[in-house]
């Protein structure tokens, strides 16, 4: 494996950065330190920007009009577009737009038309509703939400939790399970309307981070047409497990993307700071601190690519892909620990990014699998039936 | 957690002495109990509620009353609590500018 960028690679990762400096970081010095939302006009002004640079429609693939860029360069790109205080849930306010739901690239041609191109246009939303009350961890199994054929219809009723976007959206994926008797081999995606009348967005979820919050949906005999299932019936686990490995390298970037923030502010700032007649940076202790965020950040970047590098090639990248989203979230929780520590009070209070950083890193350890299932895709992977 | 704002109001010449600079939301009404700003004192607001509710009220004639929630996920709630209101009344506070939200159906909690 070559280590090295190439200069197309480099060329991208200074663009980016020089954008997020000079174009995202002023904007922030005058938004709430929890914003996750940009002014309109400044988004339609940035997103010109990432339009001119090439780079708008990360994710979506070239021949439905996205970027030509391979899977190691976006993570790349994703490494950098999270260096600023809302990168890690709002990375650069949505201004590289992005590919909506992937699953979506998989419809059938009516089903492109009705959500896939009116998403790609930036007309329409969608949310993705995989989780329950009943659990989200082992979702095949949670899954209560269910589903009833009615003529060319499907009925459904159950609630999603933390699902994130669906008050917003047009649309939505919902796993609903269709036989009760098959597990995983028993749910089935189902393209939802919003303005249906049984779809209803009960309340908010308050966690950790105050934007970007998730929902609660309810659903109430919502009648659903057979067309609008995504893929075939009973198939919609290997849907959702397709999802989540996918997601889990640009989760494990945007981790990296904000140890790397927090290890530059604290290399700026140690050798500044006076304690007790010397610099923070003559300090044995914080020395250690800064070696071993350094540690911690390179092994979680290396790790990642790797996982970037096999699935670009389209060979079995899953339990790279879960390794990568274990380490770099555990590392880079540590290297913002480490960092807001030494920057002692300041490092607490809201003036700087790192509170923010703190209470959105921690939900990372637990979202898009908890790092425990990481853990056991890893297991599995390695024991293969035996663990079965 | 409720998503309604249920404490009682209280008028806005006690401001001084009930409320101190925390984070959290709150809301102002007119002397018939009708909801008409929601706000927030968030991690930029000077002097956190205090500060927010004392200079909104400055600002709005018909604010006679306030009630507040001291919380740390002030976005969040604040943004509930607007969608909240667009939910039972069909529009936003009269005080409130246009802003983007997402739907509601909260029930009667």
């Amino acid at each position: 494996m070559d280590l090295n960028l190439t200069e197309e690679q480099d060329m991208i990762v200074g663009m980016v950065r020089r954008y997020v400096r000079e174009e995202i970081l002023p904007l922030e010095f005058d938004l709430d330190p929890d914003a996750d939302e940009l002014a309109p006009e400044d988004k339609e002004r940035l997103v010109e920007i990432t339009k001119e640079m090439g780079l708008y429609g990360l994710g979506i693939p070239p021949e439905y009009g996205g970027p030509e860029i391979d899977l190691v360069t976006q993570t790349l790109i994703s490494m950098e577009i999270s260096q600023h205080r809302a990168g890690l849930y709002a990375p650069c306010y949505g201004t590289f737009g992005g590919a909506g739901l992937a699953q979506l690239f998989e419809a059938t041609d009516e089903q492109k038309e009705r959500y896939l191109f009116p998403t790609l246009r930036g007309e329409k939303r969608g949310f993705f509703g995989l989780s329950e009350p009943s659990g989200g961890s082992d979702p095949a199994r949670a899954i209560q939400t269910k589903a009833v054929k009615d003529g060319d219809d499907w009925i459904i009723n159950g609630s999603k939790l933390w699902i994130s976007g669906a008050d917003r959206a047009d649309y939505g994926l919902v796993f609903a399970r269709t036989d009760a008797d098959k597990g995983r081999n028993g749910v089935t995606c189902f393209i939802v309307d919003t303005d249906n009348p049984g779809f209803h967005v009960r309340r908010i979820v308050h966690t950790l981070r105050s934007a970007n919050y998730a929902t609660e949906l309810q659903f109430e005999d919502m009648r659903v047409p057979s067309t609008n299932i995504l893929g075939e019936v009973n198939r919609g686990f290997a849907i959702a497990n397709d999802r989540l490995t996918r997601q889990r390298i640009p989760y494990a970037a945007g981790c990296i993307g904000v140890a790397i923030k927090a290890q530059e502010m604290a290399l700026e700032y140690v050798p500044q700071r006076e304690t007790f007649g010397a610099p923070l940076s003559s300090r044995q202790a914080i020395q250690w601190m800064l070696v071993d965020n350094e540690i911690d950040i390179k092994q979680s970047i290396w790790i990642t690519l790797d996982a970037a590098n096999k699935a670009n090639r389209g060979e079995p990248f899953r339990k790279e892909a879960a390794m990568a989203k274990l380490v770099a979230t555990e590392a880079a929780g540590r290297v913002v620990d480490r960092s807001m520590q030494m920057f002692g009070g300041l490092g607490v209070a809201k003036d700087l990014p790192f509170e923010r950083w703190y209470r959105e890193m921690r939900i990372r350890r637990i979202g898009e699998g908890p790092n425990e299932v990481q853990r056991h895709v890893i297991a599995r992977e390695l024991l293969g039936a035996s663990l079965r | 957690m409720a998503t309604r704002l249920t404490k009682p109001w209280r008028p806005v010449d006690e401001i001084e002495g009930v409320l101190k600079g925390h984070l959290g939301v709150y809301q102002l009404a007119n002397a018939d109990d009708e909801i008409v700003y929601i706000g927030f004192a968030g991690g930029a607001s000077l002097y956190g509620l205090k500060g927010e509710v004392s200079e909104r009220v400055a600002e709005l004639e018909d604010a006679t009353q306030f009630r507040v929630e001291i919380t740390a996920s002030y976005m969040s709630r604040w943004r509930e609590l607007m969608m909240v209101h667009i939910a039972d009344t069909g529009e936003s506070p009269r005080h409130n500018p246009p802003v983007k939200l997402g739907r509601m159906s909260p029930g009667h909690s």
